[in-house]
């Protein structure tokens, strides 16, 4: 405990001390986060002397707008997120490391997620300290905080119905074209029924940022989620 | 059972021919017929043909055999589209199994359910879609009327119009004064008047930028004013002068022959003058005897008229409750008329109506807003579920996103719409 204190005081030299510590703790383990933080390492590097990898450098990561890293060369997926307002919070970088495609399509993030709520936890207090003023900080403790994009099996096991889907689409097909062309507006043909399903589970929970999406994802209920996912799934 | 053509020919011009003949689904193919081929009806037509795979026999009327879009009209006068991006054909239509038929609908005999056409045509319906837009309000203006559109243009039925305004504006004299009669509610695309206004702005700024622009308006509140005026501030300031009902905006006349406007009694001598009239219901719907006060009132769950079971009534032309007037609205109740036309003709399966409508907005260069909302069907009307709306402040990606946006919802719906 006194070693993180020891970190918390050398990193957050802006804040007071004692603010940070409590806030550090809030989140999670930092030190610990420091190990989980090794699986991230192969791609992404972070403190004074990290620079741009496979992966962005993390300095400053909390509160930044996505993509934001002037000179890194983002993917498409990412970029039409941080247009769309994608924000670094604590809740949507909790989101993205549980699972990054269901906050961002078309991320080249190649990393499966961290199911464990504590990792996430740990290694988001880790990051933390090389972030000046994050906003944010849940009051609770971390243990209390539900998962963001993590769906039961029950939901994830919903066999849904293709006629009801192709009824549902057209509301979708007023701006996604069937024929999966994209410009200005992304493709929604053709993709793995988990990932529409949870990238949809993610705007009704409004993580992912884009009023018009949260909007219409909001009304669905898992049964059309469902069907919509086996239909657009099932299109060539 | 299959019928051949010679079978059905004949089947259909018996049913003509006894003016009353029941629907009996299995006598023959169910017919429908739709008239007005915009935003409404070209969806309707094609989403009956497509699902019904020929079980229904699908015949589109409307005049023109190359639709303008009125939605996007107004990047095309702010120099952001070329006219012929927004010309539509209905060949795709065609070929997708919808009877085409460029003909003007004169009358409609609900008792004989039969379409009678400029060119002397008779159509016979099973189910009968209107779909025709708008018309405007005889002597809603004082002094225009549709002999004086080419004077003062009303451009708010895309085309011709459109490109005669973008003249007028362009040959406007420097400093000159380009007014706007903007119209009472309800009417098509409640945002339109005032992007149509940003445009003509942003047309002006770049090429006569001393010019002023003068709205006359009836309406106290319009809609996304506040990010318009914010733009306006930002980007055309001092341009653009609006006239509301407290200063005489709901008063006004014009003289197209010495291009005045008076407002509130005070003549103002003008360069352009865009007129947008009161509107009510495309024309058929009054001749078909199914409005009220201007608009033909429809039931939401299947957008059945409140008066003919037979009718249902798309887009602009329906009265059914909250959704705007807009092409994302009408193509949008398109989709439920189809399904409930064909779940009566053909037996198919008929899921709860779902709608909605999200419109976009261009203010500058790369600087888009949007607003939208869900709507479902009550007994009563449509009724609003969920919406939002752009907010003021937004930073410059976000608005180029909304832009992006916007053009690429152009693409999939005009798809949608035409195939």
């Amino acid at each position: 405990m006194k070693r993180l204190l020891c970190l918390v005081l050398t990193l957050f030299a802006l804040t007071g001390a004692a603010e940070a510590e409590q806030e550090a703790q809030q989140i999670g383990d930092a030190e610990r986060g420091r190990q989980v933080f090794v699986r991230c390492a192969a791609c992404h590097q972070v403190g004074p002397e990290a620079t741009d990898r496979i992966g962005p450098h993390l300095n400053g990561i909390f509160d930044r707008r996505a993509a934001a890293n002037a000179g890194f060369d983002y993917s498409p997926g990412i970029r039409r997120a941080a247009d769309d307002g994608l924000v670094w919070d604590l809740r949507r970088l909790e989101a993205y490391i549980e699972n990054p495609k269901a906050l961002v399509s078309g991320t080249r993030m190649n990393f499966s997620g961290l199911d464990d709520a504590q990792d996430r936890a740990d290694v988001l207090a880790y990051l933390r300290g090389f972030s000046d003023s994050p906003a944010d900080i849940p009051e609770a403790a971390p243990t209390a905080r539900p998962r963001e994009v993590d769906l039961t099996p029950e939901i994830l096991a919903i066999v849904g119905d293709r006629e009801y889907g192709e009824y549902l689409s057209s509301e979708c097909t007023t701006c996604h074209q069937r024929d999966g062309t994209s410009d200005g507006i992304p493709s929604i043909t053709g993709w793995p029924v988990e990932d529409f399903v949870v990238a949809m589970h993610a705007y009704r929970r409004q993580i992912r940022p884009h009023p018009v999406m949260q909007m219409m994802a909001g009304r669905l209920s898992d049964e059309e989620i469902a069907a919509l996912a086996t239909y657009f799934g099932g299109l060539e | 059972m299959k019928l051949n053509r010679r079978h059905f020919l004949g089947a259909s011009v018996a049913t003509v021919a006894t003016l009353s003949a029941p629907t009996v689904i299995g006598q023959g193919k169910p017919r429908v017929v739709v008239v007005g081929g915009g935003a409404g009806g070209a969806t309707a037509a094609r989403y009956i043909a497509k699902d019904s795979q020929g079980a229904i026999d699908v015949t589109l009327v409307e005049p023109t055999r190359a639709y303008f879009t009125c939605f996007f009209s107004n990047l095309y006068l702010g120099g952001f589209r070329e006219l012929d991006s927004l010309a539509h054909t209905y060949g795709r239509l065609a070929q997708g199994g919808v009877n085409v038929v460029h003909d003007w609908a004169v009358a409609i005999d609900r008792e004989a359910r039969t379409v009678s056409l400029a060119g002397g045509g008779v159509l016979a319906y099973d189910r009968l879609i209107l779909a025709p837009g708008i018309d405007f309000v005889d002597g809603a203006v004082p002094g225009w009327d549709i002999s004086a559109q080419h004077a003062m243009p009303h451009a708010y039925k895309a085309g011709s119009q459109t490109e005669l305004l973008k003249a007028q504006i362009m040959a406007m004299p420097e400093g000159g004064v380009f007014a706007m009669v903007a119209p009472p509610n309800p009417f098509r695309c409640p945002p339109g008047p005032y992007e149509r206004v940003s445009m003509v702005a942003h047309l002006l700024k770049a090429s006569n930028p001393s010019a002023k622009i003068l709205i006359v308006d009836p309406k106290e509140k319009f809609s996304k004013q506040a990010l318009f005026e914010e733009g306006w501030q930002a980007h055309y300031g001092g341009m653009i002068d609006r006239i509301g009902p407290d200063f005489g905006g709901a008063d006004v006349r014009v003289d197209p022959a010495a291009m005045t406007v008076a407002i509130d009694g005070v003549v103002e001598k003008v360069d352009v003058c865009n007129v947008i009239p009161a509107q009510k219901a495309g024309r058929i719907c009054d001749m078909a005897g199914i409005t009220e006060n201007g608009w033909a009132p429809v039931d939401g769950h299947g957008m059945q008229s409140r008066m003919d079971e037979n009718i249902h009534v798309l887009g602009d032309s329906a009265q059914q409750g909250d959704m705007p007037k807009s092409g994302f609205s009408a193509n949008s109740q398109a989709k439920v008329a189809a399904m409930t036309v064909r779940g009566v003709l053909s037996g198919s399966k008929v899921f709860p109506a779902k709608f909605s409508n999200t419109c976009w907005s261009l203010i500058d260069t790369e600087d888009g807003v949007k607003v939208g909302a869900t709507y479902e069907a009550t007994d009563e009307k449509i009724a609003k579920v969920d919406g939002f709306i752009s907010q003021t402040g937004e930073d410059t990606a976000l608005r180029r996103a909304t832009y992006e946006e916007s053009l690429g919802w152009y693409a999939g719906i005009t798809k949608d719409i035409f195939g």
